[in-house]
């Protein structure tokens, strides 16, 4: 029982990891019905400038560089996430291009990036520095880090901001109208441009702090380290049902659990197959995802 | 017998003359007939892509999965069992069509994105399931396979591809495919069974894909789990892209073009010690600008033409 419980606190910390990239990916698709394959590489690029940042800081272990490594990572994502809307996407989407060719453009996107990356900072693994110091706490035989309260916590926290700007803010509701239908949505006035660069910046944002925490809790980084998490959180995003928040949220969650259960108590190589396996199984039961309302499509 | 047929015949017989001369060293730089050998296998291979994604409409990011499965069945025959070539490609065509067809029944009911994601984690299985194969090699990969593929066999292979992919678009399963698409929902209404000709589509493109492989394999005569990732569909995409997607003599020569380029490229770099040791990441982002440059400025590619929608 106690093993059980462990386990479920070690998920927590990647469930919420997984959550936050997958919101981003949840968040495109309900907006211009597109799988951005490059979140995953924007999430690498956030741990980067988090290394980058955290490396020139002279006191790296106080709460203020901790604030402006995060706070570094999640702007220069944002910029990323709202380059690539623009220069990536918006000249197709405006010609109303088939959806084939953004999924190219997207793959092109990723590929580009994480080259990028292998060129300006080599494949070998960096070791990212320890801004917080760890400690240990314990709970009877549980054992628990400040880093995975710190993760699960903050993730907690910007899952309750993302949901007041969506549900209470007029961009979030512009955003919301954009998902239910697009066209309608323009013809009432609604700008979808600015919606659309609106929705990458948020979702950028997240997968550039979740870069950051993948960076602390790992420790370790490397310019492909996008592509597992990232085609993981959009499992989770499809586990979800793909274009529902909420849906990301718990997908996010209940991957992580099943992943640090099934690397615990089966073997830690199942661990990468698992998530495949997941996809399958809800795309052949449940395509919807366990959140996501069945959709017919529109004549 | 007018004279298209007579042009047909004289083709292979062109191939068979100049075959002799092109395959001797002493009078043909082996290093070209290198890259025009691998010119002709990467041109089946961006017809093979077409079929899939230009002519139907479906995306797929796994065909370096199916040109595994043909280059290491048909090697596995050559090398163990001693096969002439042609049955063992015939062997390898088979096998990958069939995976075509196992990988289409189940991901061809899902839709563009889905399956996009389903071809990548076929190709990734295949890769890993060759990775933890011992008879394959695992990941030492297969030597010394025979050296069986000649100018011959890849450019008479690469026209019977070519004249089929043309026969087929004018054919009444070729149409439908375009119908597909075009508007998958407005086919279905005409009462197309869409799901079976996309499995027809997906196993005739895994056919090509398998010969491709085939011909590659005993080419080489060395084959590795690693020539057949994620990056070499990309290589294959951006043939297509660069060609023309839904075009057939266009996906053709973007497949050669994507060839040679990068030859140029690597001849660029070699002389510069810093450029060279990372000209692995160099080139692959030559082919993501590239890809991204087509897409976004040229979507029809070099031999497309615009279309009027």
């Amino acid at each position: 029982m106690n093993l059980f419980l462990q386990q479920l606190i070690n998920g927590l910390a990647w469930g919420g990891i997984y959550a936050l990239i997958a919101i981003g990916y949840t968040m495109v698709y309900g907006v211009m019905q597109l799988i951005n394959f490059a979140h995953g590489d924007v999430f690498m690029v956030g741990a980067f400038v988090g290394l980058v940042i955290a490396q020139l800081l002279p006191d790296k272990t106080s709460p203020l560089s901790v604030f402006l490594v995060f706070l570094s990572a999640m702007f220069f994502s944002t910029l990323l996430g709202i380059l690539i809307e623009r220069l990536g996407y918006r000249s197709l989407w405006r010609k109303n291009a088939p959806r084939l060719s953004l999924l190219i453009v997207a793959v092109a996107i990723s590929l580009l990036l994480e080259n990028s990356g292998l060129l300006l900072f080599g494949a070998a693994p960096r070791s990212f520095p320890e801004i917080i110091p760890s400690k240990s706490y314990f709970v009877g035989s549980i054992i628990f880090t400040n880093l995975q309260l710190i993760i699960i916590l903050s993730c907690l926290l910007l899952m309750g901001i993302l949901h007041l700007i969506v549900m209470h803010t007029k961009m979030g509701r512009a955003m919301r109208a954009v998902a239910e239908d697009s066209e309608m949505s323009a013809l009432l006035g609604v700008p979808r441009e600015r919606v659309l660069s609106f929705t990458f910046a948020l979702g950028s944002a997240l997968a550039g702090i979740a870069g950051v925490m993948v960076a602390l809790y790992a420790p370790q980084i490397n310019p492909l380290m996008g592509l597992l998490p990232g085609l993981k959180a959009f499992i989770a995003a499809v586990l979800g049902g793909i274009g529902s928040i909420p849906g990301a949220m718990v997908g996010g969650f209940v991957l992580g659990e099943a992943e640090t259960l099934v690397s615990a108590y089966l073997s830690s190589s199942y661990r990468d197959l698992l998530a495949f396996l997941v996809l399958i199984l809800v795309l052949l039961l449940r395509p919807q995802g366990l959140l996501g309302k069945g959709v017919v499509e529109k004549l | 017998m007018n004279w298209k047929k007579l042009l047909l015949l004289a083709i292979p017989l062109f191939l068979w003359l100049i075959n002799y001369p092109i395959s001797n060293p002493r009078l043909f730089n082996p290093y070209a007939l290198q890259i025009i050998i691998l010119m002709g296998v990467n041109a089946i291979l961006a017809l093979s892509w077409d079929l899939v994604a230009g002519v139907t409409g479906q995306f797929s990011i796994g065909h370096a999965g199916f040109m595994a499965i043909g280059a290491y069945s048909s090697a596995f025959l050559t090398l163990n069992y001693h096969f002439p070539f042609l049955p063992a490609i015939l062997f390898a065509t088979l096998l990958s069509a069939a995976a075509g067809f196992v990988v289409g029944i189940p991901t061809l009911r899902l839709r563009g994105d889905y399956l996009a994601i389903a071809t990548l984690g076929f190709g990734e299985i295949v890769r890993v399931a060759i990775l933890n194969a011992k008879s394959l090699g695992a990941a030492t990969g297969l030597k010394g396979i025979p050296i069986l593929s000649s100018f011959f066999s890849v450019y008479l292979a690469l026209a019977i591809a070519l004249w089929l992919c043309l026969a087929l678009l004018k054919s009444q399963p070729g149409r439908i495919l375009l119908a597909i698409r075009e508007d998958e929902l407005a086919a279905q209404m005409m009462g197309i069974d869409v799901v079976k000709y996309k499995v027809f589509a997906f196993s005739l493109s895994a056919c090509l894909a398998g010969i491709g492989g085939a011909l590659y394999a005993h080419w080489t005569s060395f084959i590795h789990p690693d020539s057949f990732t994620f990056m070499k569909s990309i290589e294959i995409i951006l043939m297509g892209v660069v060609g023309g997607m839904g075009t057939i003599y266009g996906a053709a020569a973007g497949g050669m073009i994507i060839t040679l380029l990068p030859e140029g490229l690597r001849l660029l770099l070699e002389q510069n010690p810093v450029l060279s040791q990372n000209k692995e990441f160099i080139r692959m982002l030559f082919f993501a600008s590239l890809l991204l440059i087509f897409i976004l400025l040229r979507p029809q590619g070099i031999f497309g033409k615009k279309e009027g929608v």
